[in-house]
């Protein structure tokens, strides 16, 4: 297990240095990254050449592409292309645990609704709850987030309007004076909870889709009718044979998922104006800062890898038909 | 990998439509085997005891022709899809117009304003139908590029395999460790954005990926098959082989994933408009109306929720027939109901 896990984390060096080759092959070079500045009559030409200077645009593209790496490694990504006094990392510090708080809140809840929707469909497999079930899942996949993100922004700003009650906040991501301790973070759950509704439904629909096929493959399966042959009660059957076996690939998904998310809630994060990784990156590509679009790009790219070797080894640890030698 | 077998390879014999004639079991050896007819004529009422054999292509379009909600779904889709065709025939405003004496109205069946209008005065109706159209074309040249690409990258990696297919699979892993919607967004800032056919092609830029990773997993076992040994050993070249041989025989996959890119193109072009990286005014968007609409979201909720409901209907229906066409291009399956 020890020399699989160092064997994938070897392998995914190679995976992360050519990720880092494309992104700023992509980025740098195939726009000029000041090619926005020399555009905008606020930056003066004597700017400019101290970006060009500070940068090292003026090198070969593999020497600024060798400066890059040097300065994403020993200087944690260096500081943006216009203000030098900021540092990259300074934001990113910010804004990924917020990005985090709202990613780790929206799994767990699908996570719990997905495997139960998928458990009760798959053991009243045809029934009407199978089908609204299915129904649902279609829907979801069928729904822009954005415009679910809205849809859910206007009930709830309609609901605090017509009533003067607030149960969820529709913006942001902490009243103005929020209270220290239980108080900060209950008032934090309140504004994350509608983006994490946003961000759950498909994922409910996903793991509610996976959870059914592989019930269904499991209560199909011989030991689950020796198990009820044997007399254990359908509880014991579902709950405890059935149920573990049929979590294995879901957890594999979920792993795989909050890697993605992490870069995949741009949009509800905008929305919702959350100071997460979304906005900092949107933010970045409107004033066309190639370097923090990099080092945004690169630290996804990270979080994706990471989260593929935890599935991989989540995997292992918890399926025992599965050894890595 | 499913696979389907190429028309003339005759598949098992079976019973003539229609319920009375279930009784004859379809091995029945004393059948005559009467290949490919065209579909209506109906030989167990004309001629007793016959069978009628079909091929692969007429059980699966059997099968999708009497999958249900298919059907229905593409009787919706076709009817959307003309609409937005036929655009400046069927809406009653054009595009831009606007009516200051008719702004920020609720859906209303006078005027026409079924849809409401926008603080402009600008029909909505109208825009959401000009939308349509705008989602169609970026859709329909997703759809043809990415599927090109994607099949053309797969067979080379499949057909050749070795180190042509490990090139090629490293790549695209590569480009899936990176999330889909912030490369487009990083695409569609440094290259430039503004007309439906460049975004489009910047959707399929990364659109190709999953469908080369299920052609090349078709090719690597179809390269095994006695009919391509067969047509090497008769001296055909590779393209041939790769084309005029393997091809057909992995079609299936291909249309249903073609289907599938067409809905995920219009879900993932209404979020690059909504976000001010798509397609830019005065190109019409169903992305950009749900934009346009945000900023008065909570008083004129039509603005946001009608663009947005036309985009479920679409994927929806799209991916119904996807289902559909999933179903029945599986050569497994004999039912034709589904």
């Amino acid at each position: 297990m020890v020399t699989y896990i160092i064997r994938r984390l070897l392998y995914s060096i190679p995976v992360l240095f050519a990720a880092s080759v494309l992104i700023f092959v992509s980025v740098t070079a195939v726009g000029n990254p000041l090619a926005a500045l020399k555009q905008n009559p606020l930056f003066s030409t004597q700017t400019i050449h101290n970006i060009q200077q500070r940068k090292h645009l003026n090198d070969s593209l593999p020497m600024q592409y060798a400066y890059w790496i040097k300065d994403a490694v020993t200087n944690k990504f260096g500081t943006p292309l216009l203000q030098p006094g900021t540092k990259i990392w300074d934001d990113l510090k910010r804004v990924i645990p917020h990005t985090l708080q709202l990613v780790l809140i929206s799994e767990i809840f699908a996570l719990i609704v997905g495997v139960a929707i998928g458990v009760y469909s798959a053991i009243r497999q045809y029934s009407i709850f199978d089908y609204a079930a299915t129904t649902f899942s279609f829907l979801g996949f069928a729904m822009p987030v954005f415009w679910l993100a809205l849809m859910l922004q206007i009930l709830f700003t309609n609901i605090f309007i017509k009533w003067h009650v607030r149960i969820f906040y529709t913006s942001g991501l902490s009243s103005q004076n929020p209270g220290g301790g239980i108080h900060f973070w209950i008032d934090r759950l309140q504004h994350l909870a509608i983006p994490a509704m946003t961000l759950t439904l498909l994922s409910i629909a996903q793991y509610g889709r996976f959870m059914r096929a592989s019930m269904l493959e499991v209560i199909n399966s011989d030991y689950v009718r020796t198990a009820r042959a044997k007399g254990l009660p359908e509880r014991t059957v579902t709950l405890k044979h059935a149920l573990r076996n049929a979590l294995i690939p879901v957890v594999t998904v979920s792993a795989l998922n909050f890697g993605a998310l992490i870069g995949g809630a741009v949009i509800t994060e905008s929305i919702f104006q959350l100071d997460g990784m979304g906005p900092y990156f949107l933010g970045a590509l409107l004033s066309q800062d190639a370097y923090v679009v990099m080092a945004w790009l690169m630290v996804t790219a990270t979080a994706v890898v990471a989260f593929n070797l935890i599935a991989d080894v989540l995997y292992g640890y918890i399926d025992p038909r599965i050894r890595f030698d | 990998m499913t696979e389907i077998k190429p028309d003339r390879d005759v598949g098992f014999p079976e019973v003539g439509a229609g319920p009375d004639s279930a009784t004859i079991s379809p091995g029945n050896p004393a059948a005559e085997v009467v290949a490919d007819l065209p579909d209506g004529i109906d030989l167990v009422h004309e001629h007793g005891l016959e069978l009628k054999s079909r091929s692969q292509w007429a059980y699966a379009r059997r099968r999708f022709f009497r999958h249900r909600l298919a059907m229905v779904s593409l009787f919706v889709l076709i009817i959307i899809l003309l609409a937005g065709a036929f655009a400046n025939f069927i809406t009653p405003y054009s595009f831009a117009a606007q009516d200051f004496a008719n702004s920020g109205k609720a859906p209303t069946l006078t005027g026409h304003h079924f849809f409401g209008t926008d603080v402009l005065g600008r029909d909505y109706f109208s825009r959401v139908i000009y939308g349509i159209r705008t989602s169609e074309k970026v859709a329909l040249i997703v759809t043809l590029v990415s599927t090109l690409v994607g099949t053309i990258i797969g067979a080379v990696a499949g057909y050749y395999s070795g180190w042509v297919d490990n090139i090629l699979m490293r790549f695209t892993d590569l480009i899936l460790t990176l999330p889909g919607l912030a490369v487009l967004l990083t695409a569609a800032a440094f290259l430039g954005t503004g007309n439906p056919i460049r975004v489009a092609f910047i959707l399929a830029l990364l659109f190709w990926t999953g469908l080369a990773r299920i052609v090349r997993g078709s090719f690597l076992s179809l390269r095994e098959k006695e009919y391509v040994e067969a047509a090497k050993a008769a001296g055909s070249g590779d393209l041939r082989i790769m084309f005029r041989h393997m091809l057909p025989n992995a079609v299936g996959p291909i249309v249903v994933n073609a289907t599938l890119i067409v809905g995920i193109a219009i879900l993932t072009e209404a979020a690059l408009s909504f976000l001010g990286f798509g397609i830019q005014p005065p190109n019409p968007s169903l992305g950009k109306l749900i934009n346009d609409g945000q900023d008065v979201s909570s008083s004129m909720w039509w603005l946001v929720t009608f663009p947005g409901l036309t985009i479920v209907l679409i994927v929806l229906c799209i991916n119904f027939i996807g289902d559909g066409l999933r179903d029945a291009l599986d050569p497994t399956q004999r039912r034709t109901r589904a």
